[in-house]
């Protein structure tokens, strides 16, 4: 015991920072450990998606309204719906977190009290990003091509993170809402219909006019009209407003949700000790 | 702060969930190096006042001390000298014993090296070497509480809060766990620990704070809550329990009658006399005893006393 000693740690303004990144660091390799502990589950979540991609491409195929090879419309889209369900798993984990004990040692520890959620947020980038390398991987060797250089596939990836990113914290926040094991089951459900109404498989040109207009706005078209168009793969046309600024709402859709959502969630977080 | 200063000191506490009072003008003050019970049923506001102290919960109103430190304006410190054992285990189970630990003491900040050695020397310190790699969710209640409280040791703590530690764990890993708290007493930590069972306090505990509907009702040690009740009682313990009214009538002051083990239990004042004389009234009533025995009151007949008292 009297190894250590309790010397107060209140750190000086400038290793604030260096602690914080410290603390963030360490619930990242928290997660990382924590598939190294399940890599069966890891695996099967990278090869779901993989599996869509497939049972869309080759199973199902065809591709409502689409122009063209439909493979190489239905990469992109694969890769935002990929992302757009990274909310669940967002959802999952800050659910189970916060149902055990384990975050209120966390907050009663001298941490930064930031680097629960900044963990969380690293890891499932990350997961994401690994995730994103697989399906192009994938989608590569079943005949999909980009045909617009580097630059622009780096910024399709970056583009299909942000919008990771976003749903990331719609996701803690939904957790620290309503973080209920039938609420994450409810919205795990609930993800599929928002998924489908977007551009990412069928264009909304094959559609009613009025569901159209309402996939044509879905942040998750505007997302996969965006990449197509950096990959230089086939879109889904469309003469909208959201349609021919695709790129423009790319980015602001995500922006405006981080907007409201990583506040109110940091919010929602802090107050767990109202 | 010297060792003199209380660990822990609490004037008018009050936390409010909507219109309930969880906690209704709590007051408490525990020395340091000293070990403090509180003692109650659920929802007296046991849990509510641990989780204020251990800047999990922020109160209402009133002011909270806890090792020098108060625990709304600095939290950070009050953090760093506390350790805390809560009711739900608080590790995560899908890794390792070691991993946890060394986890905790980076969060600690003592650096990667400091954090892998104090694992170490936690793990064997609690008899869990053998299982650090092992997943945390395999371990069994007693290893798993063990862990915890390893946790809750990374730094030496000044003050240690203790939830109800035994609370669903079979009678030896609860032995365990009270091993555990006595010898860090022993190395001059304060230790505040809630539980609901008496014996617990009894064992464990200097001082007993008697907490009810968010208040408490009586503080002490064991013995002077013991008193309390009205001192020494008899227990007569009969053949027929058919003959327990007679008997009952035939004792003072208050008495409590108990047909499953046929005995009649009074408040005493003087015990000597209290023996004879009940031996003698017996006699002449002809009734046949198989026990007679004088005993202190059990810190249950204490509580249910107190309680009592405070809920007229």
């Amino acid at each position: 015991m009297s190894a250590i000693h309790d010397t107060d740690t209140a750190p000086a303004a400038g290793s604030r920072l260096g602690w914080a990144v410290a603390d963030s660091w360490t619930m990242t390799r928290r997660e990382l450990a924590h598939w190294a502990r399940r890599p069966a589950q890891v695996v099967v979540g990278l090869l779901f998606p993989v599996m869509m991609l497939l049972m869309f491409g080759f199973l199902i195929g065809g591709g409502r309204g689409v122009d063209g090879d439909f493979r190489a419309y239905l990469v992109p889209g694969m890769l935002t719906m990929t992302m757009a369900f990274g909310l669940e798993a967002t959802m999952l984990a800050v659910t189970q977190d916060l149902g055990k004990g384990v975050v209120d040692r966390f907050r009663s520890m001298p941490m930064n009290s930031g680097a629960v959620l900044v963990g969380r947020s690293v890891a499932d980038m990350l997961q994401s990003a690994v995730g994103l390398l697989v399906m192009t991987a994938v989608g590569y060797a079943v005949g999909w091509r980009w045909h617009e250089g580097y630059a622009s596939f780096l910024g399709a990836l970056g583009l299909l993170l942000l919008l990771r990113f976003a749903m990331l914290w719609i996701g803690i926040h939904l957790a620290m809402v309503a973080g209920t094991p039938d609420m994450v089951q409810a919205v795990q459900i609930l993800v599929w219909p928002v998924g489908f109404l977007s551009n990412a498989i069928a264009s909304p040109a094959s559609m009613p006019p009025w569901l159209g207009a309402v996939v044509e706005w879905n942040p998750l078209s505007a997302t996969a009209t965006a990449v197509r168009g950096l990959f230089g793969n086939p879109g889904a046309g469309g003469d909208s407003w959201a349609a021919a600024h695709a790129g423009l709402l790319a980015v602001a859709w995500p922006v405006a949700l981080v907007a409201v959502f990583f506040p109110l969630a940091v919010k929602r977080f802090r107050d767990l000790g109202r | 702060m010297t060792d003199r200063d209380p660990a822990i000191v609490i004037e008018g506490l009050c936390k409010r969930y909507g219109e309930k009072r969880a906690l209704d003008g709590f007051d408490l003050t525990v020395g340091a190096g000293t070990v403090q019970g509180l003692l109650g049923p659920n929802g007296a506001g046991k849990t509510t006042a641990v989780r204020i102290m251990s800047t999990l919960l922020r109160p209402d109103g009133g002011r909270v001390e806890v090792a020098g430190a108060d625990v709304r304006t600095r939290a950070a410190e009050v953090r760093a000298r506390i350790g805390l054992l809560g009711q739900n285990a608080a590790v995560d189970e899908e890794l390792g014993g070691r991993q946890n630990l060394e986890m905790f003491g980076r969060l600690h900040h003592l650096g990667a090296r400091r954090a892998g050695a104090r694992a170490d020397e936690l793990l064997a310190r609690f008899g869990l070497a053998d299982a650090g790699s092992k997943a945390v969710a395999k371990y069994s209640g007693g290893m798993r509480r063990r862990l915890d409280l390893a946790a809750s040791l990374i730094r030496r703590p000044r003050v240690l809060f203790l939830d109800e530690p035994t609370t669903g764990l079979d009678p030896r890993g609860r032995a365990e766990v009270w091993d555990a708290v006595r010898s860090l007493v022993d190395g001059g930590t304060t230790v505040l620990l809630t539980t609901q069972y008496l014996e617990e306090a009894d064992q464990l505990a200097d001082r007993i704070a008697v907490i009810d509907r968010g208040r408490v009702v009586a503080e002490g040690t064991a013995d002077e809550l013991k008193s309390r009740t009205g001192g020494d009682r008899i227990d007569v313990v009969l053949r027929d329990a058919a003959q327990l009214a007679r008997v009952a009538a035939l004792l003072p002051g208050e008495v409590r009658m108990d047909e499953d083990r046929r005995m009649v239990s009074a408040a005493v004042a003087d015990r000597t006399a209290a023996l004879t004389g009940t031996v003698r009234a017996l006699a002449a009533a002809g009734i046949e005893a198989e026990d007679i025995a004088l005993r202190r009151p059990t810190l249950d007949e204490a509580f249910l006393h107190l309680t009592k008292g405070a809920a007229a």
